[in-house]
């Protein structure tokens, strides 16, 4: 992927981000996600129906690169079970931490490829990833 | 005016609107601090040799010269401290938590920073004190009228910062002062915002405490500033306790402490933080706080001028009197708005800016801060205007 395409995908979904908005019906785990350096600071909201996840939904105030990621990945993982989830988690922290990652299971969310050159992105990029993760790994236990 | 003053503006283009985080510091400062540590080193009031002497002299002179650059009646109701955040805490925990009951009532605004809302709300958890707001008018401002609403007989401390961090906005410390000693309130005022660009007369004012840091002042960081009352510092709790501040202990646990401000300043204070603040009140006071006020309110007006004519920024005070300016690019975050201008060294700040509760007042949480000072330039503001008309690259540059 070339950094203009790259780049219209991040702002695509930073413009209209998928799955923004406060769910208006019950079921829903919330959990907040923030950077505590900088002033990231989501919402986010999980419907688990058995072992999937049925829903995703967030709102909150971001960066490009926070509200453009929460949306490609809120995505990637609707539909998904908890174990396929978790494992898409686990090859997106690898990317962004410069660690082995299989790159077909990221579909979209490769435009975050090179964020590990930009250090004090990181947070940025893994936002969502962090907030869920502690949703779904309370539903584990 | 000035740039000639600093090293670090002559030695790179860089454009510094982060004042109000901290500011620049001028070479008089950097020396002075210099000077302790090449030519006497040495600890206070213990040696009995030269260049203790000397440096326990500059020390107290140091005390004095603070007294009258805030206008105290006496120099021993200044008390040395890290900073704005140790003072309000000592304030509180020192002072209040002593002195106020279960129901006493304490009144803040929403647009306080944090170290001006965090030891009142541990206060109301550890004594049972409530905190509440006062409301702010439609500039978001503090009015008499709105103070007065507010003020109930439990009422006994009201907090405010004489200029916020959000807006800039001055408050009329002497006005609201007025009105708490009316009810027999006391009076907190955090001038951290202020104190390098208003005018502050604690006497005139009549402010029972205030608190500021160095490093908003042009002087180092680490060191700062409580004022209190003689009468009320005499009441005040010392929250460390060490040498330098005890006259007598005993092996049975008998303590005399030392009088105010000594017993406050536990422990080796930071020497080199006072002779640096000393140095930066002397060069305040020489370019002259009036001089200072009166530029940097030109540069604001300049300012918030260019930026009124970009239809795609949303300014946050455009009638608020202090230096700060707060603004958004439409649809563009603060944070990424900051970033794109680091690209050009222009230094802003983007965020709530430790004042959290603002986003129940603004529409958003978050926004670009430009924070003026006396070095700054119309022709920076100039690049500024430039780079921000330039911004529908903001994407390609950041991205
Ligand atoms: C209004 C206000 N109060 C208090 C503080 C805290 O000052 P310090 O961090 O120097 O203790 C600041 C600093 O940002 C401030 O702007």
């Amino acid at each position: 992927m070339d950094n203009d395409m790259k780049r219209a995908i991040i702002l695509d979904n930073y413009s209209n981000p998928k799955n923004r908005g406060i769910p208006d019906s019950d079921g829903y785990i919330k959990i907040n996600s923030n950077n505590q350096s900088c002033i990231d600071n989501i919402d986010i909201y999980v419907k688990l129906k058995e072992d999937k996840i049925e829903d995703i939904k967030f709102e909150g105030e971001a960066c490009v690169i926070a509200i453009s990621s929460t949306s490609i990945l809120s995505n990637m993982l609707v539909g998904k079970s908890i174990d396929e989830a978790k494992e898409i988690i686990k090859n997106y922290f690898n990317m962004i931490e410069e660690g082995e990652y299989d790159k077909d299971m990221l579909g979209e969310a490769n435009v975050y490829e090179d964020m590990y050159k930009q250090p004090s992105r990181k947070t940025c990029a893994t936002l969502f990833i962090r907030g869920i993760n502690k949703i779904l790994d309370n539903e584990k236990e | 005016m000035n740039r000639e003053d600093f090293t670090i503006l002559r030695d790179s283009n860089m454009v510094y609107f982060d004042n109000g985080a901290t500011t620049l510091k001028p070479d008089s400062v950097r020396d002075a601090i210099l000077k302790y540590y090449n030519e006497y080193t040495s600890n206070i009031h213990r040696g009995d040799y030269e260049n203790s002497l000397k440096v326990s002299g500059l020390y107290e002179d140091t005390r004095r010269l603070v007294k009258d650059f805030i206008g105290a009646g006496h120099s021993s109701e200044i008390v040395f401290t890290k900073g704005t955040t140790e003072s309000l805490n000592m304030i509180a925990f020192g002072y209040f938590r002593n002195h106020l009951k279960k129901g006493d009532e304490i009144l803040i605004t929403e647009m306080e920073h944090a170290s001006n809302v965090l030891p009142w709300f541990v206060l109301s958890e550890e004594i049972g004190v409530v905190v509440k707001y006062i409301p702010l008018n439609k500039n978001n401002e503090v009015s008499i009228d709105n103070l007065e609403s507010v003020i109930t007989n439990r009422t006994k401390v009201v907090s405010l910062a004489h200029m916020t961090n959000v807006i800039g906005d001055v408050r009329d410390i002497k006005k609201i002062a007025r009105v708490c000693h009316n009810h027999d309130i006391l009076f907190v005022v955090d001038a951290a915002q202020s104190v390098a660009h208003e005018y502050i007369n604690v006497t005139d004012m009549d402010v029972d405490f205030l608190a500021f840091s160095g490093h908003k002042m042009y002087g180092p960081t680490g060191i700062g500033v409580l004022y209190g009352k003689f009468d009320l510092l005499k009441e005040m709790k010392p929250l460390n306790y060490g040498g330098g501040m005890n006259a007598i202990f005993n092996k049975d646990g008998y303590i005399e402490l030392k009088d105010v401000p000594d017993r406050l300043e536990a422990g080796t204070p930071n020497i080199e933080g006072v002779l640096g603040l000393s140095e930066c009140i002397r060069y305040i006071n020489k370019i002259g706080l009036e001089k200072i006020r009166n530029y940097e309110r030109s540069l604001k007006d300049y300012l918030i001028d260019k930026l009124k004519k970009l239809d795609f920024i949303k300014i946050y005070n455009k009638t608020n009197k202090g230096s700060i300016v707060a603004f958004n690019i439409e649809g563009v975050f603060s944070q990424d708005t900051a970033i794109y201008l680091d690209k050009y060294k222009i230094c802003v700040r983007a965020g709530n800016h430790c004042a959290k509760m603002t986003k129940d007042i603004f529409d958003v949480a978050n926004t670009v801060r430009v924070s003026l000072s006396f070095y700054n330039t119309k022709e920076e503001i100039d690049l500024l205007i430039n780079v921000l008309k330039n911004s529908k690259n903001i994407w390609e540059e950041i991205l």
